[in-house]
C-alpha cells in the first residue's frame, strides 16, 4: 500500500491504495469521480484523459503513484461553479455529444489542445483539430460535431 | 412553438454528461459488492475434459468459482434465438445448445467455461488465472464457406454441415429465366467485412439478489431492459418477471450489441443468488472484441441482368451468412428478413430471388450491428448498380434513374410494400449538393498533383421502423415489435413521458419531449422523459431498427390523443362549454372565441383535486397507449461520396461526403443530422478501415485498438447532409427512421468512388492502403498488357 497525496479538482486528497493501482482506479473507485471513464485497454481510446497539472494525460495508463503531490483536474473540475467552461457549452451548443461515454475525454482533450494553440499563436484549424483527436475515440457522432464544437470553443475562447 | 416538431432544440440530456454526472452501469457501487471475472476457452473448439478450482477457491478474496455444470443443475437455461427462420425445404433452423458457462464444449475464443466472484476485480482476475481447465482441442473452421464444405468440422451435432438453415425469397425460375433473356449481365462475388460494433461503453452488469424478497435487481447496458427481463424471466429461468427488476442507466453507445442477452449478465443474476452478494462486471476492450456480438460477415455471389434500354430485368442473390458458434437472439432475422426483402433496392424489378445458407464457425456469435442486413443487402445493390453502368457505358446517375420506383404504394417481389418516397428527388439533390456536374474537371486538376480522383454513389432504401407485431409473427418473430407510452401530467402541471424506448445517445429525452411541447404548447423544461427500468415503464420493446420516432413516438401520441381528449372535457365542463369549442395553447385550455380559459396547470390541479369533474370521469390525468405499427417505414436517400487516391501509397482521402435523405417528418434536425454523421462514420469505417480477423485455428487477430481500425478522426471528412423528405403515411407524425441509414447507405459510396478513381472494380472492404495499392497495380498491368 501506498499514501497518495494530490489537488484534485481543487481539493486536497489522499488516500492509501495498493502501489499498482492506476490513476483512473483513484479517480473512479477511491475518488468516486466516475466522470472519468475507460474505454479501452491500450490507452488508444481517450475516454479517461485528466489534466494532471495542467497537461492531458490518459489516467488509464498512469500509476497513482507516478503523480503523486500533482494537481488534478478532472471533467467534473472544469467548469467554474455552476458556469460550465467555454468547452462544455461549445459541445452542447453543437449537438457534440451522443451517448456521452466518450466526451468527458474529448472535452479535457479538447481544453488542452486550444491551450496549447492559443499559448503557442498556432491557427487550430479542422485539419489540426482532427489530428489532435488521434487519441480519442468516438462511436456516436462521426467527430463531425465534435470537430464543430472545438472550433468554435476555441474561437469563443480566444476573444475571451 | 420554438420547441416543438421541427425544432433545433438543444439536449436536455447534455449538461450530465458534460460535466462528469452521466451515470453508467459500472459507475454504480452496491454495499457488499463483489466482482465477477470470467475464465474464457483460449481455444476456438475443444472439450472441457476437467475443471480444477481448488487452488482458486483458496485464493484471497475469493467468493466462489462456479462451473456450467452448476448452472444447469440450477435449471438457468440455455440462450436462445428469438426469431424461428425455416429452411427452404420447410424445415426448422438447427439452433445447436448454447448455455451461459460452458458444460462440456467451448466452439469460440471467449466462450465462457467458469467465472470466479471475489471481493476485487483484481483478486477475481487473479483466481480466474489459477482455474484449471483441461480442453480435448478439436478441428476448428471460421469462414462460412469452409464450414459449409464437405469434411468441415461439425460444431453442432444437430446442425449437419454446420447448416442453420438454406432459406430462399422470392421465384428462382422466374427469375433464371429473366437473366437468361437479359441483354446484359452484371455478377459480383461480394464479401461483406466482418466488424465489431465497439459502442464506446464496454458491456457491464451489477446483479443484487434481495434473499427476503427473492427478487433480483440487475442493471445492465442494455438497449431494451424490458425485453432482457422477459427473456431472462421466461427462457433462462433466473426468477419470474414480477421478482426481476432490470434497469438500463446511462448506457454509452449500441449499435445493435446491447440488444442481446448475454452469458454475463445471466451468470451475475445468477451468482448474486449463489453467494448472496451484489455481482459487478464489466467488460475490458479485450472482453469486448472477444464475446460482443459481431456483424455482417456474407459471402454472396449476385447476378443482375438488364435488357438492351438498362432497365433491370432480374436479380439473383446467394449468400453465405456467417452466425458464429451460437445463435444470438435475433442472428437468424439479420441476413434474411432484414437483408434479402431489400434486394429490390429503390428500382422497379420484377423478379429477384435470394438463397441464404446460415453457418456456424468457430467464431463469436454474429447478430445485428447498425443496419443489419440491410447495409449487406444495400452494398449488393448498389455495388452492382455501379459497375453495371460502367459495363454499359451509362451514367451511373441515369441509369438509376431510369429503374426508380416512382409510383406508391410499391409491392416488391421480396415481401416489402413500400408507402413513400421521391427517389429522384434524392439524387438530384446530392448531385446538386456534391456539384456533379463539376466532377470531370475536378478530376483533371487533382491527375495534375498526381491523385487519382473518384466519385461513387449509393442509393439506399432499408425497411426500419420495425415491426408490425402480426407480420413478423407471421415471419417467425417470437416477439411482438409494438410500443408503449404512458404521459402522466401532474397536479402541478409538469409531464412525465414514460417510454419502453431506451435512449442510449439518441436524444430521447428532449426530441420525446419535444413531441408533447409541440401538441400541448406548452414550455419544455416542465416535460420529462423516463426510460429504462422496468419498475417504472411498465413494458417496451427497446431500441433499434431506427424505431423510437416511428414506433416509440407513435405510442407517446396515442397517449396524447387520450390526454387531450380527457382535458377537453374536463375543461369543457369547468369552462361551461362544448367540448368541441375548446383548444389547447399558449399555456392554457382556451374557449375558442372567448377570453375563457383555464390555465394548463389549472386542469391538471382540477383532475387531481377532483371536486368537480363531469360524470363518470376518473379523477387523474394519466394515459398510456401501446402503438402497433401497420407497416415498416422505409427511410431513402442518395449518398456521393467523392475521393482521392495517392497511387504511390494507395491511401484514400474522402474529400468529400454528401448525404440527401429521406426521412419523413424530422422531430429535430439538429439531432437527425447528428445520427446520420455517426451512421455515416460507421459506414466509412467499413468501407475503409474496418474488418475482424481470425486466423485459421480460430484465434482473434483484431482483438484491440492497436489491431482493430476504429475511424479516427483524420480518417473522415465533415459531411454534407440534406433532407428532402416525403411524409410516411403509415404513422401518425409520418416518420421514417434515420438511426441507421448513414451505416447503411455509406460504404458502396465510397468502394464506388475509389474503384472509379483507380480504374478497377475488384476491390474488397475494407478498402486499405495496401488493397488499394494493389488493385491500383493489378489496373496498370492490365492496361499494359493490352
Amino acid at each position: 500500500m501506498t499514501k497518495i497525496s494530490m489537488t484534485v479538482n481543487d481539493k486536497a486528497v489522499s488516500r492509501d491504495v495498493p502501489d499498482n493501482t492506476l490513476l483512473v482506479e483513484f479517480i473512479r473507485e477511491n475518488l468516486r469521480l466516475t466522470g472519468t471513464h475507460v474505454g479501452c485497454d491500450t490507452s488508444q481510446c481517450g475516454a479517461c484523459v485528466v489534466h494532471v497539472d495542467g497537461k492531458a494525460i490518459k489516467s488509464c495508463t498512469t500509476l497513482a503513484a507516478s503523480v503523486d503531490g500533482a494537481t488534478v483536474t478532472t471533467v467534473e473540475g472544469l467548469a467554474n461553479g455552476k458556469e460550465l467552461h467555454p468547452v462544455q457549452q461549445a459541445f452542447k451548443d453543437n449537438h457534440g455529444l451522443q451517448c456521452g461515454f466518450c466526451t468527458p475525454g474529448m472535452i479535457m482533450s479538447a481544453t488542452d489542445m486550444i491551450a496549447r494553440y492559443q499559448a503557442s499563436g498556432e491557427e487550430l484549424t479542422e485539419a489540426a483539430i482532427r489530428h489532435e483527436l488521434e487519441g480519442n475515440i468516438c462511436r456516436c457522432t462521426g467527430y463531425h460535431n465534435i470537430v464543430k464544437s472545438i472550433q468554435d470553443a476555441a474561437a469563443k475562447m480566444a476573444n475571451a | 412553438m420554438t420547441e416543438g416538431i421541427g425544432a433545433r432544440v438543444l439536449r436536455k440530456e447534455d449538461k450530465r454528461f458534460i460535466t462528469g454526472k452521466g451515470k453508467y452501469t459500472d459507475d454504480i457501487k452496491m454495499e457488499n459488492q463483489a466482482y465477477a471475472a470470467f475464465v474464457r476457452s483460449p481455444h476456438a473448439h475443444a472439450k472441457v475434459t476437467g475443471i480444477n478450482a481448488d487452488a482458486a477457491k483458496a485464493m484471497p478474496g475469493v467468493e466462489a468459482v462456479l462451473t456450467g455444470p452448476e448452472l444447469v443443475a440450477d435449471e438457468i437455461g440455455n440462450i436462445i434465438c428469438g426469431w424461428a427462420v425455416s429452411s427452404k425445404d420447410g424445415s426448422p433452423m438447427n439452433m445447436g445448445a448454447w448455455s451461459a458457462l460452458a458444460t462440456d464444449t467451448v466452439r469460440y475464443v471467449g466462450d465462457a467455461v467458469a467465472v470466479v466472484i471475489a471481493d476485487s476485480i483484481a483478486e477475481a482476475e487473479a483466481a480466474a488465472e489459477a482455474v484449471e481447465v483441461s480442453y480435448e482441442e478439436l478441428p476448428v473452421v471460421v469462414g462460412s464457406v469452409k464450414a459449409l464444405a464437405d469434411g468441415a468440422p461439425q460444431i453442432h451435432e444437430n446442425a449437419p454441415n454446420n447448416m442453420i438453415f438454406d432459406w430462399e425469397i422470392g421465384e428462382e425460375a422466374a427469375t433464371d429465366a429473366a437473366l437468361a433473356g437479359a441483354a446484359h449481365v452484371t455478377k459480383l462475388d461480394i464479401v461483406n467485412n466482418r466488424l465489431s460494433p465497439n459502442a464506446m461503453e464496454p458491456r457491464a452488469a451489477i446483479a443484487t439478489y434481495d434473499e427476503a424478497e427473492e427478487h433480483y435487481t440487475l442493471y445492465t447496458t442494455s438497449q431494451n431492459p424490458h425485453v432482457a427481463r422477459l427473456v431472462l424471466s421466461a427462457f433462462y429461468n433466473v426468477a419470474p418477471e414480477n421478482k426481476l427488476r432490470v434497469i438500463a442507466p446511462d448506457v454509452g453507445g449500441g449499435f445493435g450489441s446491447k440488444i442481446y442477452i448475454y452469458p454475463e449478465e445471466i451468470v451475475c443474476l445468477w451468482a448474486s443468488m449463489k453467494t448472496n452478494r451484489s455481482v459487478k462486471w464489466t467488460s475490458t476492450r479485450a472482453e469486448a472484441f472477444l464475446t460482443d456480438a459481431h456483424g455482417r460477415d456474407h459471402v454472396t455471389t449476385a447476378t443482375m441482368g438488364f435488357d438492351a434500354g438498362g432497365k433491370i430485368v432480374g436479380l439473383k442473390v446467394d449468400t453465405k451468412a456467417n452466425l458464429g458458434a451460437y445463435m444470438s437472439l435475433f442472428s437468424s432475422a439479420t441476413p434474411t428478413y432484414l437483408y434479402a426483402t431489400l434486394l429490390s433496392g429503390q428500382y422497379n424489378i420484377e423478379n429477384v430471388y435470394c438463397n441464404v445458407k446460415a453457418v456456424y464457425t468457430n467464431t463469436v456469435p454474429v447478430d445485428a450491428y447498425r443496419g443489419a442486413g440491410r447495409p449487406e443487402a444495400s452494398y449488393v445493390m448498389e455495388r452492382l448498380m455501379e459497375t453495371a453502368a460502367r459495363e454499359m457505358g451509362m451514367s451511373p446517375a441515369d441509369l438509376r434513374l431510369k429503374n426508380f420506383i416512382t409510383e406508391f404504394p410499391h409491392q416488391t417481389p421480396v415481401i416489402m410494400a413500400y408507402d413513400s418516397g421521391d427517389f429522384a428527388a434524392n439524387q438530384k439533390q446530392a448531385m446538386e449538393a456534391a456539384d456533379y456536374a463539376g466532377f470531370e474537371a475536378r478530376r483533371e486538376e487533382a491527375a495534375k498533383r498526381g491523385k487519382l480522383r473518384g466519385i461513387g454513389f449509393s442509393n439506399y432504401i432499408e425497411a426500419c421502423g420495425i415491426a408490425p407485431s402480426a407480420a413478423v409473427g407471421s415471419l417467425g418473430a417470437g416477439v411482438g415489435l409494438w410500443e408503449s407510452a404512458e404521459v402522466r401530467v401532474n397536479a402541478v402541471g409538469t409531464i412525465e413521458i414514460l417510454t419502453g424506448s431506451h435512449s442510449h445517445g439518441q436524444g430521447h429525452e428532449t426530441t420525446f419531449a419535444q413531441v408533447v411541447a409541440d401538441r400541448f404548447d406548452l414550455p419544455l423544461d416542465g416535460i420529462s422523459v423516463v426510460h429504462g427500468d422496468t419498475d417504472k415503464v411498465q413494458m417496451g420493446m427497446g431500441t433499434y431498427g431506427s424505431r423510437s420516432g416511428a414506433v416509440g413516438m407513435s405510442a407517446i401520441v396515442k397517449a396524447l390523443d387520450k390526454v387531450e381528449a380527457k382535458v377537453k372535457k374536463l375543461a369543457a365542463h369547468t369552462l361551461e362549454a362544448s367540448e368541441d369549442d375548446i383548444v389547447i395553447e399558449g399555456g392554457a385550455v382556451k374557449v375558442a372565441g372567448t377570453d375563457k380559459q383555464m390555465l394548463w396547470h389549472e386542469v391538471g390541479l382540477a383532475a387531481y383535486l377532483a371536486h368537480n369533474l363531469p360524470e363518470g370521469m376518473e379523477p387523474g390525468l394519466k394515459e398510456g397507449a401501446f402503438y402497433d405499427p401497420t407497416n415498416f417505414t422505409f427511410p431513402a436517400g442518395c449518398y456521393i461520396c467523392e475521393v482521392e487516391v495517392d497511387p504511390d501509397t494507395g491511401t484514400t482521402e474522402i474529400v468529400q461526403f454528401v448525404a440527401s435523405d429521406d426521412f419523413g417528418t424530422i422531430v429535430n434536425p439538429m439531432i437527425v443530422e447528428g445520427q446520420v454523421h455517426g451512421g455515416i462514420g460507421q459506414g466509412i469505417g467499413q468501407a475503409l478501415l474496418e474488418g475482424v480477423v481470425y486466423d485459421d485455428a480460430g484465434q482473434l487477430l483484431s482483438g484491440s485498438y492497436m489491431d482493430y481500425t476504429m475511424p479516427r478522426a483524420s480518417d473522415l471528412p465533415s459531411f454534407s447532409v440534406h433532407h428532402q423528405s416525403t411524409v410516411c403515411p403509415g404513422n401518425p407524425m409520418g416518420m421514417k427512421g434515420c438511426g441507421e441509414a448513414g451505416a447503411i447507405g455509406s460504404p458502396p459510396a465510397v468502394i464506388n468512388a475509389i474503384t472509379d478513381a483507380i480504374g478497377n472494380n475488384d476491390l474488397s472492404m475494407p478498402a486499405t492502403p495496401s488493397k488499394v495499392w494493389a488493385a491500383i497495380q493489378a489496373a496498370n498491368a492490365a492496361t499494359a498488357a493490352e
